[in-house]
């Protein structure tokens, strides 16, 4: 199936197209442009790289390597909310992995994996390690979390999800 | 002599959330240094950055100044690129400094792209950071809006554009050339130097990239003068430091401090001490990828060259006896990194701690360079099973052995960043390990 961007998406494009011009390229845009595929489908598939390929007029083997290449695109459906937990070292020292076995708990779901509402991903450092530990969702940080708090804080998103597309 | 513990120049307006608007930056003085930057000679504005001693505070602390004295002269194209690619484990400080004050790096930046005559310029944001990102993206539309940014800034006739590209989730991107790539629309693989990217970088052009904090520091030295701003710091470092103390403390927290606070008046005096009344056993001075420094070590300033150089601090071996050689017989003690500091108490589990931070490595190789794609894989297995109680004698041995092949000889530092702390832990606690896999026995 062939899809197409939006018009909001392709006005986006356009605008970041002009933005770069001083590349010489459309190249710089595909991060970008992957970020909008990645909001307007859910997930890349490969008719959404075939479709940033076209739009960029750039090989689709490119487009391929780049979005394998980055965590935050995805290659398979995912949740409406990504929580990114924490469990680098600061963390660790102070419970990230009780807190991340606590998400996995709650949400009924192993970290990497995906139910309707939510991904459960262990991030790599979300660079707020003062406030060890935490997670990331969205614009949304989580601080200091206990594992106590886990429960409150997915009932809270349930009702108000943070997809991490709203800022795309 | 280090200036006092109340002296700010990169956190002033922390706290404040109308500073963080732009009319609530205005109200504090904020956009007047630019206005007097934009009346100098561009290479006035880069003299009075080399005369600060402002050094690097994404990580490898060079010399600001000396960095943008490398484009060629009467380079028709150059650009300046913010690495806001903050990722170094135990580093959290660039993310607070562009959520309070994003203004200052605007100003910062537009001061700096003027004295490199660069006219396109990049702040490169990490995709994790979304919060920070939509700040950052209305401050600099806001910014244009008031003629802060575009073709013709504040009607003086010099173009200074800058746009905020968000990545997509790589710790390699905060290495300057991933970085690029990235920029440029590719994976964010490094590049081999030279040429570095003050001659070559984006697009072919030659290009400065430098940390948020080093350039939230601009604005302060153009209006009151690099000789002001190194004599607040120390030795060949000029300026505050901003340290992010993580891990086992009773008050973790970003603090901005005099360069010449020593770890242990940090912990103390600043930290409120180890918590629940434990002793330190561990403390990691600048960002995972640097060797840490064990009870004994901790009187030593948190500055650039001290940490390479003291010599309390003990050089870092591969094996027991073997001494690591930077190159020319050099030893390696530490370096003062990110500024992310990461305090562990004498209850902590150390062979736990160096395979949680070897995992992270092995996770964000790049793939490039065979001995980094494969190393830091070996060496996350190895310390997997110390950590899990199933290592075999000789285990250790291994690990120094791997991480000796790793280090110098890749195309960029991710390599030596898993082979140093790798090699530091040995050094320092190799009791801990022993005594693990004598257990395991």
């Amino acid at each position: 199936m062939s899809l197409e961007f939006s018009a909001d998406a392709q006005k986006k494009i356009s605008a970041l197209c002009e933005r770069y011009q001083v590349s010489g390229s459309k190249k710089p845009v595909v991060l970008a442009a992957l970020h909008l595929a990645q909001k307007e489908f859910g997930y890349l598939s490969d008719d959404a790289l075939r479709l940033v390929a076209r739009t960029l007029d750039l090989p689709y083997a490119h487009v391929f390597g780049v979005a394998t290449f980055y965590t935050m695109f995805r290659r398979e459906p995912g949740g409406v909310t990504t929580v990114r937990m924490c469990t680098n070292i600061s963390c660790m020292l102070r419970g990230g992995y009780d807190v991340l076995d606590a998400f996995e708990k709650k949400l009924g779901i192993a970290k990497g994996m995906s139910n309707k509402q939510f991904t459960l991903v262990e991030e790599e450092c979300i660079a707020a390690c003062a406030n060890a530990p935490c997670a990331v969702v969205g614009t949304k940080y989580y601080l200091d979390i206990t594992v106590d708090q886990v429960a409150n804080i997915v009932d809270e998103l349930s009702r108000e999800p943070h997809p991490e597309s709203e800022v795309v | 002599m280090p200036t006092g513990r109340d002296t700010k120049v990169v956190t002033l307006r922390f706290g404040n959330e109308e500073a963080r608007t732009l009319a609530g930056y205005e109200k504090t003085g904020g956009y007047q240094t630019l206005r007097k930057a934009l009346a100098m000679r561009p290479e006035d504005i880069t003299a009075e950055v080399k005369a600060s001693n402002l050094r690097g505070r994404g990580g490898a602390g060079f010399a600001t100044g000396v960095k943008w004295g490398f484009v060629p002269a009467g380079s028709p194209k150059v650009h300046l690129v913010c690495n806001a690619d903050e990722s170094e484990p135990g580093t959290c400080k660039d993310r607070e400094l562009m959520y309070w004050d994003p203004h200052l790096l605007i100003e910062g930046m537009a001061i700096s792209a003027h004295a490199l005559r660069a006219q396109h310029n990049f702040i490169y944001i990490r995709g994790e950071m979304m919060r920070e990102y939509v700040v950052l993206q209305k401050a600099v539309d806001d910014a244009y809006a008031r003629g802060y940014l575009g073709k013709n800034v504040l009607g003086t006739g010099v173009q200074i554009e800058l746009t905020v590209h968000r990545g997509a989730g790589a710790y390699i991107c905060g290495e300057e050339t991933a970085l690029l790539n990235s920029l440029e629309g590719l994976r964010g693989q490094p590049r081999l130097k030279p040429p570095f990217p003050a001659v070559k970088g984006l697009f072919g052009n030659p290009t400065i990239v430098n940390n948020v904090e080093t350039l939230m520091n601009v604005p302060a030295i153009i209006d009151k003068g690099g000789k002001w701003f190194n004599d607040l710091g120390m030795g060949r470092s000029g300026g505050t430091r901003i340290v992010c103390v993580s891990g086992h403390v009773t008050k973790p927290g970003v603090f901005e401090l005099p360069i010449g606070i020593t770890f242990n008046e940090l912990i103390n005096e600043v930290c409120g001490g180890v918590w629940k009344g434990r002793k330190v056993k561990a403390v990691i001075p600048g960002g995972v990828s640097m060797p840490p420094l064990d009870p004994d070590e901790l009187d030593v300033p948190i500055e650039f060259d001290a940490l390479q150089t003291d010599e309390r601090i003990k050089p870092v071996q591969f094996l027991p006896g073997k001494q690591f050689d930077l190159g020319g017989g050099k030893p390696l003690r530490t370096m003062a990194g990110s500024g992310g500091v990461v305090v562990m108490d004498d209850q902590t589990d150390i062979p736990k701690a160096l395979w949680r931070i070897l995992k992270f490595f092995a996770h964000e190789s790049c793939g490039q360079c065979t001995p980094c794609r494969e190393g830091t894989g070996w060496m996350e297995k190895v310390s997997r099973r110390i950590a899990d109680g199933n290592g075999k004698p000789g285990d250790l041995e291994l690990l120094g052995t791997i991480a000796h092949g790793i280090a110098g000889n890749s195309i960029c530092a991710l390599g030596d960043a898993a082979a140093w702390p790798a090699m530091g832990f040995l050094t320092k606690y190799w009791a801990d390990f022993e005594a693990k896999i004598r257990r395991a026995a």
